[in-house]
């Protein structure tokens, strides 16, 4: 798969590891050339400067060929934004974006973009395992993290 | 008029004075608090301190009987989801956004804001009337700027020179208003022919522009 992510923090980052790992083709955006220090030496996928929510860089990132579309900046508006372009302006079939704000989370989920609330997960399965002591239909990734090899 | 501004950088500030001394009720939403500090020295109950994209904010501050909001931040993200909440949340009939990239007004458009000011359009706008020949210069956008009346601006190497109108291929919702020559207006017939320097009024869909251009521009 063709997958674009926005945004190359500590989730970004980690998604392209893990996709890139399974050869999938990745290519990571970030407004900072210094985040992609995050993805270690062993990631090869294509590293992009640039503002995400400029459709130049998206272009540029080869979002016309994308088959996911991923946006975890920061800024959820940011998130928002680069979602609906690449689902308005450049059609990708699969379009998430990482919401913190869960009323904004909602609303977007309603026009369409998968929306991806950590803030209501993290505290959803919390609550969960407090009350049973597992994890739920939710799996612990941590394992899988450590065993990456990229 | 019950208006609201989001962001209270010096665009929100002279509009919200501007606004407010024309009488109309005003609402100015800045997130950061020493900016709102500083807003609220001078314009007092007028500002209220808050995210503008939240919608508990959005409720506290009234959106619900706004008749226009205005995003005037310096980003273009965070003024697009004030406006598109404002009309999820609370179906607020007018919503107006800055934007600072020009390439945003299509976007924006189409992902339902009423209207967009582009301050990156209009200064480049003013420069090109300037500079002149062969361009297609916005004048006025009607109905959300889906319909736009143009200026085209006849240089001498223009290929329509000395062509009548009836002999153009205008592309389709067009349609040339009048010819300005010599600081007169000149309502046109089919057997017009244009001159150098001529101004060509034209109303035009904002997606012909492009081939109006093509129609009228040299090489």
């Amino acid at each position: 798969m063709n997958i674009v992510i926005l945004g190359c923090g500590r989730v970004g980052s980690s998604f392209a590891r893990l996709m890139y790992g399974e050869g999938h083709t990745v290519t990571i955006i970030d407004i900072q050339s210094e985040a992609f220090r995050r993805l270690g030496t062993k990631f090869k996928g294509n590293r992009i400067v640039g503002n995400g929510t400029d459709e130049d860089v998206l272009r540029r990132a080869g979002i016309e060929k994308a088959d996911v579309f991923f946006a975890a900046t920061q800024g959820d508006n940011r998130n928002i934004m680069g979602a609906q372009i690449a689902k308005h302006v450049f059609d990708v079939p699969k379009v998430i974006a990482r919401i913190y704000d869960p009323i904004r989370a909602d609303r977007y989920r309603k026009l369409g973009i998968t929306t991806l609330c950590t803030t209501t997960i993290a505290a959803g399965l919390l609550h969960d395992h407090v009350l049973t002591g597992d994890w739920g239909l939710a799996k612990d990734y941590s394992q899988d993290y450590l065993d990456s090899k990229v | 008029m019950y208006i609201i501004i989001v962001g209270g950088g010096n665009v929100g500030y002279y509009l919200s004075k501007t606004l407010a001394s024309a009488g109309h009720e005003l609402l100015l939403l800045e997130k950061d608090r020493g900016r709102y500090r500083t807003l609220s020295e001078e314009l007092g109950e007028m500002v209220m301190q808050g995210d503008g994209c939240q919608a508990d904010l959005q409720l506290e501050a009234g959106f619900g009987r706004a008749d226009v909001v205005v995003a005037v931040s310096g980003s273009d993200d965070d003024n697009l989801v004030v406006c598109q909440m404002a009309k999820m949340e609370f179906n607020v009939p007018r919503t107006i956004a800055r934007i600072n990239s020009p390439h945003n007004e299509s976007l924006f458009r189409k992902l339902g804001i009423d209207a967009t000011v582009s301050a990156t359009k209009i200064i480049y706008n003013l420069i090109e009337q300037e500079v002149g020949g062969g361009e297609v210069i916005p004048l006025a956008a009607l109905n959300r700027g889906n319909i736009e009346i143009v200026d085209v601006e006849i240089s001498p190497k223009s290929p329509v020179l000395h062509q009548e109108i009836k002999s153009l291929q205008l592309p389709p919702e067009s349609l040339i208003i009048s010819i300005i020559r010599d600081d007169h207006a000149i309502l046109p017939g089919g057997d017009t022919r244009f001159e150098a320097g001529d101004s060509v009024i034209t109303l035009v869909n904002a997606e012909h522009e492009h081939a109006l251009r093509d129609i009228f521009a040299e090489g």
